[in-house]
This record gives C-alpha cells, sequence and structure tokens, in this order.
C-alpha cells in the first residue's frame, strides 16, 4: 500500500495573528479532544447508548475550519461530527445530552451521535449518509444567494464521500451556478477499513475540482492556522460571487472508524508516521514559542475546558429522558 | 367533510374550461407572484418540462426563480432540501416521476428525516411535481409513484384527477410547510400533443384567481347508494364511466376521490360505507402493499359491521409494465375490471 504522508509545510509564524483567535483554536480543539475522550469513557463503561465515531486527531481540521467562517455561516456535518459540532459552536452539555438521548439534548434526543448539530449557531443536524449532505448544502447556499445575505455554506465530508453520485452532483450544481459554498474534505486517509488508494485512481481528491470548473486546494490538515487561511480565503471567494472551492485537508483518524474498531488494517509505517502528527500538543508547543500567551494562560484554559465537560456530563446523566408522546412529534410541521 | 367539485360549475356560457396541466401552470403563476420564496427547478424547464407545466414561467420569472438542471435528480432534489431549510419554497419539476429512484436517498432519507432528527429545528416546504403511471413508455416510465413512497412517514401525497382539484390542491401544497408529492397521471395533463384520457371530468371548470382545497379531504365525485368505489387519479375517471355504465343497469354506485392518499381522509369512506354496505378500491399501483390495502385494513377495522359482501380490490397485477398496448391494458385496471368487481359484490 502506498502511504500518503503529511508532508507538513513550513510553520507560519503566529505573531501576525489575533492572540484571542489563537486561544480559541486551542480551547475548541482541547475541549474536542477532552470530549470525545469523555465519550469513549462513558460508553465502554456502557453508561451511553447508541454507536460513536469519533474524530481523535481531526481537531485542527474542523476548528480551523469552522473558526474561518462568520457565525451566522451554516456547515453540514458527517456521521463524524462531535468535532464539527462544537467547533461550529455548539455547547458541550447540550451535545452531550444529545448523545445520552436525552431531551435537553441539541436535538431533543431524537438525533444521537449521528445527527448532532444546532441551527441556532449554523449546525445543520449531521446528515449520516455518506455524500448526501453536499446537495444540501449547495441548496443552502443557494438560498444565501438568492437572498444575497452574504452568508456561506460548509461542507464536512470525508474522502470516500468523493466517490458518490450525490456529491459529483452537488459540485457540478455549486460550480455552474457559482453558489458560495465551501467543500471541506477531511481525508483522513480511510473509509472504515478502506484505504484510499484502493477506491481512487488519483493521488488527492482536490484534483477532481478541476473537472468541475472550480479551484482545489490539498493541504496539511493537522495544522489549524493553515486551515484557517485556507478556508478564509475560500469564504472570501465564494462570498465575492466567485462560486465554490474544494478544500481538501489530509489528517489522521488517531483510532478505529468506530468505537469497536482496533483499525489494524493500518501499516505500521503510516501509523507511526501520523501518529507523531497530533495537532493539540504541536499547537501549544507553538502558541508558547511564537505568542505571549504563556503555560499559565493555557493551563487556565484547559482546566475550564476540563471544568466545562465535567458539568457537561453533570448535565447530561441528571437530565429527563423524553416523554413517550415525543416520539411521534416532529414528523410534519 | 367534502366538498363537490362538479355541482360548483357556472353556466354553460360562463364557465371556463382548463385540462390539469392549465390549471396548474396559472396555479403556480399567481403563488409564485404571491410569494417571492417560491423558485422551480429541474430539466428542461426552460422548454415546458416533459408535461409543458413550467410552460412560460422563466420569460414570467427569469431564470433566478426557473432554475434549468443538469440531469441531476439527487443534486437539485438535495439542492432544493437545502433551500427549503434556509426558507425557500422549491418545486421541484420532475420529467418523468419514475426518475424519483435516482434521488431516492434524498426524499425518503434526509427530506422527511430532518426535521424528526433535528427534534423541530427545520422544516422543509417543498414540493416535487411529477407525472405518475403508465402511458405506453414501458416499465421504466411507468411506475404508479405514489405507491413507493405512501409508506414513507414525513410525506404528504397529493393524486388529484380533476383541473379544479389540480389547482386549489397545488396552492394548499405550495402553501404547506412540509415535503409534498404532487402526482399526476400522465394520461391527465393534457398537455398538447399528449393523450388525455376520456372522461366527462378530464377537462373541466377552473375559477380564475385564488382558492385552496386543503390537503387531507375526499371528494364524492358520484353520489350513489348500492356501492362505494374508492379511486384516485387515472383511476377515478374509469370508475366514473363505469357507473355511469353501471346506472343504466340499475346499480348505484358512489364514487370516492380521495385525492390525497397522505393524508388520506378515512371518514368520508367510512362513511359512505355505511350507507352503501359494499366497497370496492381502485388504484394504479401494484396491488401487494398497494394504498388500497391500507384503505381496506381501516375499513375492516372501523366497520366491518357495515359491509354485506368482502372487500374488493382492483389493482395493477404484481408485474412490472409491460409495453405492448395490448398487454399494458391487461394490467392497469380498466372500466371492464371495475364493472366486473361492482357486479361481483352485487351478487353477494
Amino acid at each position: 500500500m502506498k502511504i500518503i504522508k503529511p508532508n507538513p509545510p513550513q510553520l507560519k509564524d503566529l505573531t501576525g495573528y489575533d492572540g484571542a483567535l489563537l486561544v480559541e483554536i486551542y480551547r475548541r480543539m482541547y475541549l474536542i479532544r477532552h470530549f470525545e475522550q469523555r465519550v469513549n469513557e462513558l460508553f465502554l463503561k456502557g453508561i451511553m447508548p447508541g454507536t460513536i465515531h469519533l474524530s481523535l486527531g481531526q481537531e485542527a481540521t474542523t476548528v480551523g475550519a469552522c473558526l474561518a467562517l462568520q457565525p451566522n455561516d451554516v456547515i453540514t456535518l458527517t456521521h463524524r461530527g462531535h468535532g464539527q459540532a462544537l467547533a461550529k459552536g455548539v455547547k458541550a452539555y447540550a451535545l452531550m445530552a444529545e448523545l445520552f438521548g436525552k431531551v435537553t439534548g441539541c436535538c431533543k434526543g431524537k438525533g444521537g451521535s449521528l445527527h448532532v448539530g444546532d441551527m441556532s449557531v449554523g449546525a445543520l443536524p449531521a446528515i449520516a449518509i455518506v455524500g448526501a449532505s453536499s446537495p444540501i448544502a449547495a441548496g443552502i447556499a443557494f438560498a444565501f444567494k438568492y437572498y444575497q445575505t452574504g452568508q456561506i455554506a460548509l461542507n464536512f465530508f470525508g474522502e470516500g464521500t468523493a466517490n458518490k453520485g450525490d456529491w459529483h452532483e452537488a459540485l457540478n450544481l455549486a460550480a455552474i451556478w457559482k453558489l458560495p459554498v465551501v467543500f471541506l474534505c477531511e481525508n483522513n486517509l480511510y473509509g472504515v477499513s478502506t484505504h484510499i488508494t484502493d477506491v481512487m485512481a488519483i493521488d488527492y481528491v482536490a484534483e477532481r475540482a478541476a473537472a468541475y470548473g472550480m479551484p482545489g486546494v490539498t493541504i496539511y490538515g493537522n495544522d489549524p492556522i493553515l486551515v484557517y487561511d485556507t478556508v478564509q480565503e475560500a469564504a472570501a471567494h465564494a462570498r465575492r460571487g466567485n462560486g465554490p472551492t474544494l478544500v481538501e485537508c489530509l489528517t489522521y483518524r488517531r483510532g478505529g472508524h468506530k468505537r469497536d474498531d482496533p483499525a489494524t488494517y493500518r501499516p505500521t509505517e503510516e501509523v507511526e508516521i501520523w501518529m507523531k502528527t497530533d495537532p493539540i500538543p504541536a499547537f501549544r508547543a507553538r502558541l508558547e514559542a511564537d505568542t505571549r500567551v504563556g503555560e499559565a494562560q493555557l493551563a487556565l484554559v484547559e482546566e475550564s475546558v476540563m471544568q466545562e465537560l465535567e458539568e457537561a456530563v453533570a448535565f447530561a446523566l441528571n437530565s429527563a429522558e423524553p416523554p413517550a408522546e415525543m416520539a411521534l412529534e416532529h414528523v410534519y410541521a | 367533510m367534502s366538498t363537490h367539485s362538479v355541482s360548483i360549475a357556472p353556466d354553460k356560457e360562463t364557465r371556463r374550461d382548463l385540462t390539469i396541466v392549465q390549471a396548474l401552470r396559472e396555479a403556480i403563476r399567481e403563488e409564485m407572484h404571491r410569494d417571492e420564496s417560491i423558485f422551480v427547478i429541474g430539466e428542461d424547464i426552460r422548454i415546458g418540462g416533459s408535461f409543458l407545466f413550467t410552460l412560460g414561467l422563466l420569460d414570467e420569472f427569469g431564470p433566478d426563480r426557473v432554475i434549468n438542471t443538469p440531469i441531476s435528480e439527487a443534486g437539485f432534489v438535495g439542492l432544493a432540501i437545502g433551500a427549503a431549510i434556509q426558507g425557500m419554497r422549491p418545486v421541484v419539476d420532475f420529467q418523468y416521476g419514475d426518475f424519483l429512484f435516482t434521488a431516492y436517498d434524498q426524499i425518503v432519507q434526509q427530506c422527511t428525516k430532518l426535521r424528526y432528527m433535528s427534534g423541530g429545528q427545520v422544516k422543509i416546504p417543498l414540493v416535487i411535481q411529477m407525472p405518475t403511471g403508465a402511458s405506453g413508455r414501458g416499465a421504466q416510465h411507468a411506475n404508479a409513484m405514489e405507491g413507493f413512497f405512501f409508506h414513507v412517514p414525513g410525506l404528504k401525497i397529493v393524486t388529484p384527477a380533476t383541473p379544479y382539484d389540480a389547482k386549489g390542491l397545488f396552492k394548499a401544497a405550495l402553501q404547506d410547510d412540509n415535503p409534498v408529492l404532487f402526482c399526476v397521471h400522465k394520461h391527465l395533463y393534457g398537455s398538447k400533443g399528449r393523450p388525455l384520457e376520456r372522461s366527462s371530468l378530464s377537462r373541466g371548470y377552473v375559477p380564475e384567481g385564488d382558492y385552496v382545497i386543503p390537503l387531507g379531504v375526499a371528494d364524492i365525485k358520484r353520489p350513489g347508494t348500492d356501492v362505494t368505489v374508492v379511486a384516485n387519479s387515472l383511476m377515478l375517471h374509469r370508475a366514473l364511466n363505469a357507473a355511469e355504465d353501471l346506472a343504466k343497469q340499475g346499480i348505484s354506485v358512489e364514487v370516492i376521490d380521495p385525492r390525497c392518499l397522505v393524508p388520506m381522509d378515512m371518514n368520508t369512506i367510512i362513511e359512505s360505507v355505511q350507507k352503501t354496505s359494499r366497497l370496492v378500491i381502485v388504484e394504479e399501483t401494484n396491488e401487494r402493499g398497494g394504498w388500497g390495502a391500507q384503505v381496506a385494513a381501516d375499513v375492516a377495522g372501523r366497520a366491518i359491521g357495515y359491509l354485506d359482501a368482502p372487500i374488493r380490490r382492483v389493482a395493477t397485477p404484481d408485474v412490472p409494465i409491460p409495453f405492448s398496448p395490448v398487454l399494458e391494458t391487461a394490467v392497469i385496471p380498466s372500466e371492464e375490471r371495475i364493472r366486473a368487481a361492482v357486479l361481483e359484490l352485487m351478487r353477494t
């Protein structure tokens, strides 16, 4: 199997960036990482129902992308959506309650792990059918263009999606009508157990952008600043009326596809290379080296995140179950 | 509750008769002038689409609201869903309803579930205008599509049979906050160059201006006392022709047009069965699991004590639709089969 390497470019100096933004990037990545680790523990203890798909290792891509957007821009999420939701601003307690199926959850307990989201922060509850969200994201962008709101849509998807018909149709529609949408590929190299090189005869998903007549770029996705800058540029391109961009972020799942997958199908060499690219300690070290954000401030951030998570778990566990009659609600408006 | 569309027509001199496609065009034009959030999207709609439903709309409303698409059914249905989530009211025009299968996931898994899964955070007002039924084109352009979607929670399904109903129901569909499949039989549009079913109601009076027929209200198209026949869409016309014929033999048939399959106005059907004690259900869908089976089950559950004879269903057998005109005619329910079913019940 061909080893796809991260190929990180020379890291940018952080001194030109707003300190508050940098801290927020770190805070959200740290929140996602520890939220998901907590979820994993609760799940393995048998306390949490359902199934979970963790995005450990992909935090830089989701956070960099979402913070490059305006609060009223709208994202679509995938089945691996906890990180995308938190990155866009879904509250940890409402997300945790949703995973427990509680009535206080962001979708009243009717979505669960595979369908998290909150429209009030621009996160359309997740679409867990691979490829199906891309035309819908294009449609959200269609409405933004029609009403000239200046908003954009961002469609999260994995590299496996790039072989689905709905995805191709969506990219074509968005390109011919110059819709304000960013197609954001989290390329973690695997669709469940299947490596990208087994299912594509080209090296990178972004090469396909040319076929639709839109810009496409492949970047190292474990640097949140690189993702932030790239998505900001794609968003500005869309807001100027120039249409969509395909942004492919190379990243890696630090675990299996879902909770019971040991991911033994991955070659040791690849795992070793990619495990060294953990975005969170890397970004922490950069902050300390490049900026005035010091160890003390970061420790405070980490402490407050852990406190927030404690409260989120307690909130979820203490919340009520949905009343049985709610099963019959929300079918029709 | 039911409204009698036949009885409201004015005198011959002043009445204006239209076909269904003319009535639908009038409805969408009036609604697009009223509501800027409505747009129409589909294949070849700049030249009117397959059945000329969108004829003239591009000139009147421009390319921002009349969107001619690539051959990408899943893509443009998904796009319409996204636009609806953001407050628009898309009308998706299908050349043939049969092509909905290529967008099945978008309709069944996305359109009908996003509201539910999100705990009511979004609504998706979206109308899919779709030709349905057999019309001499072989198996892949002949599905009675309404049957395939009858099982799906979250959709409404409308199957108008007359021009008057089509206009009023289409307006109701456009004003509804839910996804609506608006299924018109290919032999009922009356589009130029297309065959129109021979029937006293396939062209008919349509008032100018605004009126709305609420979804989920059946219409007694012909009152009678001996047998209730429930039939929709093209089958309604065949049932009416059969009823007229049977009247000559002294049999009084009450013909009920459910107009909407979802929601279904069961009360009107039950009331009729309580009066006639006999029930025939006619549908173009394949027999196994057709909507008529649900009607039969509901009548059996709620009014079996009123029945003097078994419930009879007249449906298409469980085969794809053959091309040969002789074979197609043999499988699609005919006036003759409806007459035979009624006569059989009258003998018991």
